[in-house]
């Protein structure tokens, strides 16, 4: 029965601190490459305020685990202080609509002490769906979007035949491909919108560093 | 990268600190939110006035807290908009009772950093909002993010805060400030870029003879790149869809505001002003008010907008109310 092996594979608050992790070194190693995607039809600044943020995730992390009378921390409650933390540290667009994707995901996940990998990704669905609703966006809008929701579609879908490492890889591999699929694609929300055609050619810095993100996901879980 | 910093991650703060020494009798600075508040409040009774955005913009918005303007600006990180817990400060910081109205540019960031402020506040302080969207070199369609809020912003909050000055409701003080918005439209181009201090290279790259017309603030780029030619026919293709957006017509009577992108000397920004007043002159349009100079600005960029303001009595008098602000200053 691979769809019950799959569906029972629990998620600890141990991996999803190993994600945020490898998320916030990842993303410092592509912040360059993400600053400059975002200088083409943006404003600049893209992988530094990612960057930034994650930085700061990464040292919320620290600070808690050093301090012995903070409580155990579970997955909800980790999510839910990275979107604070994301909130009050990255500012322009991207920290609202991160904020919101974890704010999401960890109101998803507060009645399951105990989640599986479904539970999971139907927590990120959660997340996406509060980026679409404060964005206002949907796929095709050059957006993160246009890599979150092929990824998580990819997810579902692979949930009940895979393995928990190929049901991420798919996942990423879909983000991926959704990521430099918005190369064609003319921007209809945030600031890349007000190049109109000249929009047309540059891949979303924002869908790839939600691709960066989840291809994160897939590595932690898998090493 | 040649900039007067002393390094890259203090540059705003430091300025901040920089505004607050050189105004204490207007300013003080809360540092740890990054938020420059009026001296003396909150204001029992007055409606508070917040604005905010990314730094880079100077004097806007901090050099415009002060009398007659605004009670708080937040300062966000170069270009980008400041956070929720920043303006949830700024808003607590400056309500006497009366409730406090955030001037929101109209960028992403910005609309969804306070919209998260204003439901963190919601049921202590009673909040509304403007959202400035006067650049008509941007489409306001459903396939953009809607026009971007430029130099409006400027005349909103002087014009604005001198309705709160004078008592008005929350009510009053939101609807002059749209009716401000709605009246004013604004168009802007580059000649050079600017180079955002933490990314360290120019934002876009221009030829030697090639300019950026309908330009943003945040240097991103606006309706089309063409050849420098002589600033009258800059002047003009700025001025025709500003006019033609507002339907001006002979008789009408406008604030004028020359904006340099911060690179841009007054010696030139006054050519480009002349420029104005004579396509303004020959459709019959009159200039009663004027503003020149550097109040919008996107770092060190060389270039200039345009945003005219269709005025009426009541505008007008707001306009002349008196402020003493680090920027603007008369009749105080």
């Amino acid at each position: 029965m691979p769809a019950l092996a799959s569906t029972t594979v629990f998620v600890t608050e141990g991996m999803i601190e190993a994600w945020l992790r490898l998320s916030a070194t990842r993303l410092r190693e592509r912040s360059r490459e993400l600053t400059e995607l975002d200088q083409a039809i943006g404003d600049g600044d893209h992988g530094i305020n990612v960057d930034r943020g994650f930085t700061a995730v990464a040292a919320m992390l620290d600070g808690r685990s050093a301090d012995p009378a903070a409580p155990a921390p579970d997955v909800a409650g980790t999510l839910k202080q990275t979107a604070q933390t994301l909130i009050r540290t990255v500012g322009g667009a991207s920290g609202p609509l991160y904020g919101t994707f974890f704010l999401k995901a960890s109101a998803s996940l507060a009645g399951s002490p105990q989640p599986t990998l479904g539970d999971l990704i139907a927590a990120l669905d959660a997340g996406a769906a509060g980026v679409a609703t404060i964005g206002g966006g949907q796929p095709g809008d050059k957006t993160m979007l246009d890599a979150l929701t092929p990824a998580l579609s990819a997810a579902r879908e692979r949930l009940t035949s895979g393995a928990v490492d190929q049901v991420l890889a798919v996942a990423a591999d879909a983000a991926e491909a959704g990521a430099a699929a918005t190369i064609p694609m003319q921007a209809r929300k945030g600031r890349a919108s007000y190049l109109g055609e000249r929009s047309i050619g540059h891949q979303d810095p924002g869908a790839t560093s939600s691709a960066i993100l989840l291809r994160a996901l897939a590595d932690s879980f898998q090493g | 990268m040649k900039k007067l910093i002393n390094r890259v991650d203090d540059v705003v703060p430091e300025s901040l600190e920089g505004v607050g020494l050189a105004h204490p009798d207007l300013v003080k600075i809360d540092l740890e939110h990054k938020v420059v508040l009026r001296v003396g409040g909150p204001r029992q009774g007055k409606v508070g006035l917040v604005s905010g955005g990314g730094s880079g913009h100077e004097p806007l918005h901090g050099g415009f807290v002060g009398l007659g303007m605004l009670d708080a600006a937040c300062a966000g990180n170069v270009f980008t908009s400041p956070t929720p817990d920043q303006m949830e400060f700024a808003t607590r910081a400056v309500d006497g009772g009366a409730g406090v109205l955030h001037i929101v540019k109209n960028y992403t960031g910005d609309v969804l950093n306070f919209q998260m402020a204003a439901d963190l506040v919601n049921g202590d302080v009673e909040v509304a909002s403007v959202v400035t969207n006067d650049d008509v070199a941007v489409q306001d369609s459903l396939y953009t993010a809607g026009r971007r809020g430029v130099g409006a912003t400027v005349l909103v909050e002087k014009i604005a805060g001198a309705k709160a000055e004078e008592g008005a409701t929350l009510d009053g003080v939101r609807a002059t400030a749209e009716k401000v918005n709605a009246n004013a439209r604004s168009m802007g181009m580059a000649l050079t870029s600017c180079i955002v201090p933490a990314a360290g290279t120019p934002t876009f790259q221009l030829g030697d003879d090639e300019i950026e017309i309908g330009i943003g603030i945040h240097g991103e780029p606006g309706r089309r790149r063409e050849k420098l030619v002589p600033v009258d026919e800059i002047a003009a293709t700025l001025v025709e869809p500003i006019v033609d957006d507002l339907a001006l017509s002979q008789g009408d009577d406008v604030l004028a505001f020359v904006n340099s992108m911060g690179g841009t000397p007054l010696i030139e920004l006054y050519i480009a002003f002349r420029s104005v007043a004579s396509l303004l002159a020959d459709r019959g349009i009159s200039i009663s008010r004027s503003l020149v100079g550097p109040y919008i600005t996107s770092l060190e960029m060389a270039g200039f907008s345009v945003t005219l303001l269709r005025l009426d009595d009541e505008l007008k008098r707001l306009w002349d109310a008196p402020v003493h602000t680090p920027a603007l200053r008369w009749g105080a």
